[in-house]
């Protein structure tokens, strides 16, 4: 596969409505169903992100606590375009990635609440959750770490046959560590199924993108290794799930990996005890009103009148409801027995 | 005497490194989810030979030679192992490991604890450990204490070709991350191995290698034939040294340990690593603990120089534990100069 292959960019655009991902023809490609099935997961995302902030206000959460608000519309594109046999691994900003994956809203809050209905028995945390069910592979704290895992997965798929292709998700930040390198020249040369996903949020903790990155264009950072790669509006579901879509053709073809990156944004900081003093409360707002993912999606649905505002209106009371039934359940559930210290050391 | 080796019905006078070889060509016929990858392993036949004739046997697919990138093909393995395949992942020595030890800990090590018991990375990381010759300070170190240091991990040292085969197979076995350290100077000299392939050796117990009643003797790899050598000659002083090959390092038979010291009253730990935390030390706490009331004399350690390893030949032998220093040691705790 040449590096000039598959470079085409569709480029940053600072304009809110007209870049090229959101042509007619990519909204033509959904229906209403379908675009009311991702608004519903990002809506999820979104109101569970919002309430685990607020629990950790209280107290109830502890550690370190990543929120994925304003980037849903990444994992949720993808995930749309997975299928059963595919694999998923991403780092600590890790519950967006879980709930897309269908992990349980109560197991997921139950871990951040520390308790022993979590996903992880409250042994693992907010960075730390897998579900072997889900094939979802967590959940890792280590900035990059994952990449080289992420890339022996897909290894694992290549070596039992089984077509599945691991999405392996990291960020702008992770996306200067060396091994991230090292797992790109493995996947080229050995043409491992393994799509690589840069979520671009512009921000790696607090130092912007452009003043960690010597190369700011991320979705070239595979071309040494003769990787494709594409640049994703990543506030747009439906840019990211066409994107997911073909790079998955690619890779299920035997082509080796892809690149995607994402250009998304978070909302808060990069973690709860982040005030983010790094950029100024007028950017996020800017995002927030011309940007917003799930505003995107439900303003297509409204003008078509494909559905009403009660309808919308009635949804988010029930997601509400769903989340607020899982944050009660996380505080009801007890902490681990304390023989728990013990188990799970070795096998 | 090893009597679980003259039990068994047929042996082979091979080397350590075909005992090896021969555990990771049986283990991988045995199930197809094993391979072996690494640095040469596969069309050089090994930097040391180890895996010779494995990639005729099986071919690339299950042995595949990896970059020079320790950290990412560590943690390549770690991913394949996590989605049910069964790696053997060698380092040409461990001193390049400590590039993977982030992936090694952080990624194998305590993904079971963290994710509640649900994800396990059954696989082994194998290699060289310890000095060879005159390689000097970057490739010289001792990794058994940094490893045996983690919960998490298994970690053995064999010292016998029998016991490198049997070890080597259960690990192999195993469901969870192992830290299987050789040794280069090992990897020519023979012993009797079985050769049957239903041969393995449990992981956790030490081996009373030379019984005795002055003193208690535990050692690993390498150290354990100088210290057989230091026994013959204290049998000389009519010292009677008692040798405890210690195998597998974590889980730790401190039990055999304490047994054999409650028989003899004193306890030198041979091993060739700096001091300072080292193996030594934890069995020395240990035996503190357990067996202070049966100890004549402090646990003495004998040990590599507390430096970095020097090139020269006179200093490199004055940095590494001979013959004599077991020798001296013994004396010492048996007041017997």
């Amino acid at each position: 596969m040449a590096a000039s292959e598959t470079t085409s960019v569709t480029k940053r655009s600072n304009k809110p409505k007209k870049s090229i991902q959101k042509s007619e023809d990519s909204a033509l490609k959904y229906s209403s169903e379908e675009l009311l099935g991702f608004y519903k997961v990002m809506l999820l995302i979104r109101r569970f992100e919002e309430k685990a902030g607020q629990m950790y206000g209280m107290g109830l959460i502890g550690g370190f606590c990543h929120l994925y608000i304003g980037q849903e519309a990444v994992v949720t594109g993808v995930q749309a375009a997975l299928e059963e046999q595919d694999t998923v691994i991403t780092t600590y900003r890790d519950h967006g990635h879980m709930l897309a994956c269908g992990m349980e809203p109560r197991g997921v809050m139950a871990e951040l609440t520390g308790r022993r209905d979590g996903y992880s028995k409250g042994k693992g945390g907010s960075m730390h959750m897998f579900s072997a069910e889900k094939q979802f592979y967590g959940g890792h704290g280590i900035v990059g770490a994952n990449v080289p895992l992420g890339t022996g997965i897909a290894f694992a798929h290549q070596y039992k046959e089984d077509n599945g292709v691991c999405l392996t998700y990291f960020g702008d930040g992770a996306v200067n560590q060396g091994q991230v390198y090292e797992s790109f020249n493995m996947a080229a040369l050995w043409r491992l199924p393994v799509i690589y996903i840069i979520e671009n949020n512009r921000y790696g903790m607090g130092t912007s993108v452009e003043r960690a990155s010597a190369g700011t264009e991320l979705w070239q950072r595979g071309q040494a290794y003769g990787i494709p790669g594409k640049q994703i509006d990543g506030m747009d579901v439906r840019a990211v799930n066409v994107a997911a879509k073909d790079a998955l053709s690619f890779v299920r073809n035997k082509n080796g990996p892809f690149i995607l990156e994402m250009q998304t944004y978070r909302y808060r900081g990069h973690s709860m005890s982040d005030p983010a003093s790094y950029r100024s409360k007028q950017e996020v707002q800017k995002v927030r009103s011309e940007k917003d993912p799930l505003d995107e999606i439900k303003s297509i649905l409204l003008k078509n009148n494909e559905l009403s505002e009660e309808f919308i209106k009635s949804l988010d009371s029930e997601i509400r409801d769903l989340v607020n039934e899982a944050a009660e359940f996380a505080q009801i559930s007890p902490e681990p027995d304390p023989s728990e210290l013990y188990t799970d050391v070795l096998i | 005497m090893n009597v679980s080796v003259k039990d068994l019905a047929k042996t082979e006078h091979i080397t350590v490194r075909e005992a090896l070889r021969d555990a990771m060509a049986e283990e991988m016929r045995l199930n197809t989810n094993v391979f072996l990858m690494g640095e040469e392993v596969a069309q050089y036949q090994g930097a040391y030979k180890v895996s010779q004739g494995l990639l005729e046997e099986f071919g690339e697919k299950r042995i595949i030679d990896t970059p020079i990138t320790e950290q990412g093909f560590a943690g390549v393995g770690i991913g394949a192992a996590l989605n049910g395949l069964c790696p053997i992942i060698e380092f040409m020595t461990f001193n390049f490991a400590m590039q993977a030890v982030d992936q090694i800990i952080n990624s194998a090590a305590k993904t079971l604890y963290m994710s509640g018991g649900q994800m396990n990375a059954p696989m082994v990381f194998r290699g060289p450990n310890g000095a060879a010759t005159r390689v000097a300070a970057q490739h010289s170190q001792c990794y058994a204490s940094w490893y045996a240091h983690c919960p998490g991990l298994k970690v053995i040292a064999p010292y016998s070709g029998a016991d490198a085969k049997g070890l080597l197979k259960s690990a192999i076995r195993d469901p969870n991350p192992i830290i299987f350290l050789e040794n280069e100077l090992m990897y020519g000299k023979s012993f009797d191995v079985p050769t049957s392939a239903d041969f393995t050796v449990p992981i956790g117990e030490a081996n009373i290698i030379r019984e005795g009643s002055d003193v208690t003797i535990c050692a690993f790899s390498l150290m354990v034939e100088k210290s057989l050598e230091a026994a013959d000659q204290l049998s000389n002083h009519g010292i009677s040294a008692e040798i405890i090959d210690l195998r597998t390092l974590r889980p730790l038979d401190i039990e055999t340990i304490i047994r054999s010291v409650k028989k003899t009253n004193c306890l030198v730990s041979v091993e060739e690593g700096w001091p300072f935390a080292g193996i030594g030390a934890e069995i020395s706490a240990l035996i503190t603990e357990n067996a202070f009331d049966w100890l004549d004399a402090p646990v003495l350690r004998v040990h590599g120089a507390d430096v970095p390893m020097p090139y020269a030949a006179n200093l490199e032998k004055l940095a590494l534990p001979q013959v004599e220093d077991i020798v001296i040691a013994v004396k010492n705790v048996t007041y017997n100069h």
